[in-house]
């Protein structure tokens, strides 16, 4: 099916989420719509699914123009759609799930499952997808979860499927089997919309590459293009990807975590012997699938987590049993993986975020009193030093971008005096100038000689940032290895095949 | 669906977008904004009044028996009818226009000052609880043990004057952050739902207060086996503001210097930073190694002791002894105020203000022969509006506030934090 739009204009308030967007995706075409967050893409995409009523502009399928007043309309027209989030209901069956919303049934009012289970059979055997209909969605690895988002757009016959960032939860192997699946809808005729900011990715498998920038379509670029030109394209001026750095210089600080275990309420381990050391000035990056205990790994070492057992000892004081206070005033810098929830508050001023770590005592009160003229000074030499793009201190948090918002937890953690550095998700959802700053901000930390742990689930930003690479599979270090080690390696890693 | 905020979908936040005009984003902030939506919410409030003492009134009946040959008539009875009622109002909460003296005329005044003091005082209390994301509905129970332990001090010991009646709040406020102490405990220890943790605890300080009535340590002498307290030592009453002509006592000084204490607390200190840093996001203030279950323990009991001043007041406040019935309402009429206030100091005191004045107006409309019960219907609907925003300005059709509020911004630089800005 030939989908095309043509000058879709959305807009929120006076902000212009897309302007004049005019896009044409032909029968069986893989088209890479590629863009920093905030470019406009998922708006876009929410235009065309029917969630959001466009300003100006029309949509046509087939040459016919449609309007869709809900994702009912856009599914019954053909058009499906891959959230990056999954809508999948964990305790049901696969089968189940594709049939959820338009049951097929017996006499009436009986459920047919038997029906549903022949069509995701027969659809997973037409695509090679390799699908237990009867398995519970729960039990499926990620991969296969989304395998079953795809599954269930099929069965409602979509012929233009729509996939939001569906790499973001994959391992590489994982991606490279998606892409394969990919190729496949493509040569059955499905139209395939593929929205990512990926730049690797969109080279390997997009026939045609649209480029967005702040709600405009900036320029369209083949997939011959490299990387560095389609980087520049989207970010509007050229940008170094690589993070330059010296060789580590050690000092004599020291984080060691030996046989580090936890347990949840059930007393399932979340964390099952883990060890390692990271010297003063170097980073040791955990890589691996998210999911697989790294965040109960950084709660752990902060004192989040109850059911804690092994050891903790940074610069030979030890911290497991410690309150997150005490751990914080040992020195530990800690940036939370998902900075809304736990890093910021939103409804609080860029300045009282600044304090959020230090609310009583030096140097931000004396007594019960908040040093208000202090914190306006610091939260103004941070906004310059950390280049936070802000109104003033005074704006609410909550309402900066997330790249800003990510400065100001690294303002806040990077200004008290440090023993360890940990990071977490560092880059997650911020756009290509704020990753350059972030981390460069971190190398800075691990030149003055401080211990970094990073955990990220990018690959691409582990192999940049480490000195060492653990990967973690399943709560456990699969292995500690060198940064130059190849990916396929690091791929089989994560999937818990030890090197 | 063309509001992004309510979709959960990534919403495009870039500030390379050019921002909207500053005067067009006023006009929609003023119009969106509390200050305005809270008057419109008292205006629907009093016209609801205004269709119930309209409908009641036996001279409006019986002109609409013939309004199609004169519908004049029953106009003039409805205006009659509304102005006489809000009239009395008037008169019996701010100034009495019928009155010979100035002294006289501003007797309802100082009615209303004194009725709004314990309101006040609860409503903050209430509010402190809301900042920080707590819902105290026990104000009805710390009152009451507010007052007890008060009360104890006031009649048990004698103390010399001064001393006692310093002695005697202090009891009253410890008494009453003991008990919501008690509440954030629960919470802290169990995660018990402060909700249901608070009606239990009214419901056991009401019994456990009768109970101590009954017994000499709370008992009047000539009570003859009812609940009931002595008088207040003359050294431990709330000492009259105005003289004898004039029941305005200090409970209203005390409770003006809470609510400055009270703004203080939220606004200045490091205690009210945590509080309100766990009522916004208790996730993030765990990971800055904020103590959320020692900020839950505190913040009860300081909620509590907001309270409890309202119970000195209404224990200290009198020359004669008090029953279990003491709260009359006002533990829970606290929650109305702090939700009217907005949970900020001044807006506490102005929602307490007016329902104090509707407590000191409500006799004298009652003498034009209109129920009391009018002006409950009058709060109710006020805080109804203010508790549902999206109500009010559909029926005004406001625009939705801005996020980015310029009012806001420019109150939190000169007011909120303090602070002008350079």
């Amino acid at each position: 099916m030939k989908l095309e739009l043509r000058g879709i204009t959305k807009r929120f308030g006076a902000l212009v989420a897309n302007d004049h967007i005019s896009l044409t995706i032909e029968p069986g075409e893989i088209h890479c719509l590629l863009g920093e967050n905030g470019a406009g893409k998922s708006t876009l995409m929410n235009v065309l699914y029917g969630l959001y009523n466009a300003d100006e502009g029309q949509i046509l399928l087939d040459d016919t123009a449609v309007t869709f007043s809900g994702p009912g309309d856009a599914m019954a027209a053909g058009i499906g759609m891959v959230h990056q989030h999954f809508m999948l209901i964990p305790v049901f069956t696969v089968a189940e799930n594709v049939m959820l919303g338009h049951e097929p049934t017996r006499a009436g009012t009986l459920l047919d499952l038997p029906a549903a289970r022949a069509l995701v059979r027969e659809i997973s055997q037409r695509f090679g997808f390799e699908v237990d209909p009867d398995a519970l969605v729960e039990d499926l690895p990620v991969g296969v979860q989304q395998r079953v988002e795809i599954i269930k757009a099929l069965a409602r016959d979509a012929r233009v499927l729509v996939l939001d960032e569906p790499t973001a939860v994959l391992t590489p192997q994982e991606t490279d089997e998606l892409m394969v699946i990919m190729r496949g809808l493509a040569a059955s005729g499905t139209s395939i919309v593929f929205i990512t900011h990926k730049l690797r990715e969109v080279r390997e498998v997009a026939d045609r590459i649209t480029v967005m920038r702040l709600g405009k379509i900036v320029g369209t670029a083949s997939p011959t293009s490299s990387t560095s030109e389609l980087a520049e394209l989207m970010v509007g001026r050229a940008v170094d990807l690589t993070v330059k750095k010296d060789e580590p210089q050690f000092t004599a600080k020291e984080f060691d975590v030996a046989h580090l275990t936890a347990l949840d309420a059930l007393g399932n381990h979340l964390l099952d012997d883990v060890s390692f050391t990271i010297r003063g000035g170097e980073v040791l990056a955990i890589a691996g699938v998210q999911g697989n205990g790294q965040t109960e790994l950084t709660e752990a070492i902060l004192g989040l987590r109850s059911h804690v057992s092994g050891s903790i000892r940074l610069n030979g004081t030890e911290l497991v049993g410690s309150s997150v206070r005490k751990v914080l005033d040992a020195g530990v810098g800690f940036v939370p993986e998902d900075r809304q929830k736990d890093g910021i508050i939103g409804e609080f001023t860029v300045a009282e975020n600044l304090m959020l770590d230090r609310s009583t005592g030096n140097p931000f009160a004396s007594g019960l009193n908040i040093k208000f003229g202090y914190l306006e000074d610091f939260a103004s030499s941070a906004i310059t030093e950390f280049d936070i793009r802000t109104q003033g201190t005074d704006t609410l948090a909550g309402r900066l971008s997330g790249g800003n918002q990510q400065k100001v937890v690294l303002a806040r953690e990077l200004s008290r005096d440090l023993q360890l550095f940990i990071a977490s998700q560092p880059t997650r959802g911020l756009d290509v100038g704020s990753i350059e700053f972030v981390h460069d901000r971190i190398i800075a930390t691990r030149d003055a000689g401080i211990p970094v742990l990073i955990v990220s689930t990018e690959l691409d930003e582990v192999v940049s940032l480490a000195d060492r690479i653990a990967v973690m599979y399943r709560g456990k270090i699969v292995g500690i290895v060198d940064a130059t080690t190849s990916r396929t390696t690091l791929g089989e890693m994560m999937a818990g095949i030890a090197a | 669906m063309s509001n992004p905020e309510n979709t959960g979908l990534l919403v495009p936040l870039d500030e390379e977008i050019p921002a909207p005009s500053r005067s067009n984003e006023l006009m929609r902030e003023i119009l969106g904004g509390g200050v305005v939506r809270t008057l419109l919410a008292l205006v629907v409030g009093f016209v609801v009044g205004a269709i119930l003492i309209i409908a009641t009134n036996e001279d409006v009946l019986a002109s609409a028996g013939y309004f199609f040959s004169r519908p004049s008539d029953l106009l003039t009875a409805a205006w009659n009818a509304v102005s006489t009622g809000y009239g009395a109002l008037f008169r019996g909460s701010i100034y009495d226009t019928t009155a010979t003296t100035f002294a006289e005329g501003i007797r309802p005044l100082t009615e209303t000052l004194r009725l709004a003091s314990p309101l006040i005082a609860a409503g903050l209390g209430i509010a402190l609880s809301f900042r920080v994301g707590l819902f105290n509905i026990g104000g009805g129970g710390q009152l009451l043990v507010g007052a007890a332990f008060a009360g104890f001090v006031s009649f048990q010991w004698h103390l010399p004057w001064g001393i006692h009646l310093i002695v005697a709040i202090i009891f009253g406020i410890l008494g009453a952050a003991l008990w919501g102490a008690i509440v954030g405990f629960l919470k802290a220890r169990t995660g018990a739902n402060e909700v249901i943790v608070t009606i239990m605890l009214n419901y056991i300080a009401v019994s456990l207060v009768s109970f101590l009535m009954r017994t000499p340590i709370l008992q009047a002498p000539d009570a003859s086996g009812n609940p009931k307290t002595p008088a207040p030592d003359a050294t431990a009453q709330l000492p009259l503001l105005l003289g004898d002509g004039f029941a305005l006592h200090l409970g209203f000084v005390l409770v003006v210097a809470a609510t400055v204490l009270y703004w203080w607390l939220m606004e200045r200190s490091t205690i009210g930073y945590r509080f309100r840093a766990v009522g916004l996001n208790a996730n993030a203030a765990k990971t800055a190694g904020i103590n959320v279950g020692r900020i839950y323990i505190l913040a009860m009991a300081a909620s509590a002791a907001f309270v409890g001043l309202a119970g000195v007041n209404q224990a200290l406040g009198r020359n004669t002894g008090f029953t279990p019935t003491i709260d009359s309402g006002i533990g829970f009429d606290a929650i109305t105020v702090a939700l009217l206030g907005g949970s900020t100091a001044g807006g506490v005191f102005l929602a307490g203000l007016l329902f104090g004045a509707m407590k000191a107006g409500s006799p004298a409309m009652q003498v034009e022969s209109i129920s009391p019960e009018v002006l409950g219907v009058v709060q109710g609907v006020i805080v109804l509006f203010i508790a549902a925003p999206p109500l009010i300005r559909a029926i005004f059709r406001l625009p939705k506030p801005a996020t980015n509020s310029l009012i806001k911004q420019w109150w939190r630089a000169r007011f909120t934090r303090g602070q002008v800005k350079k």
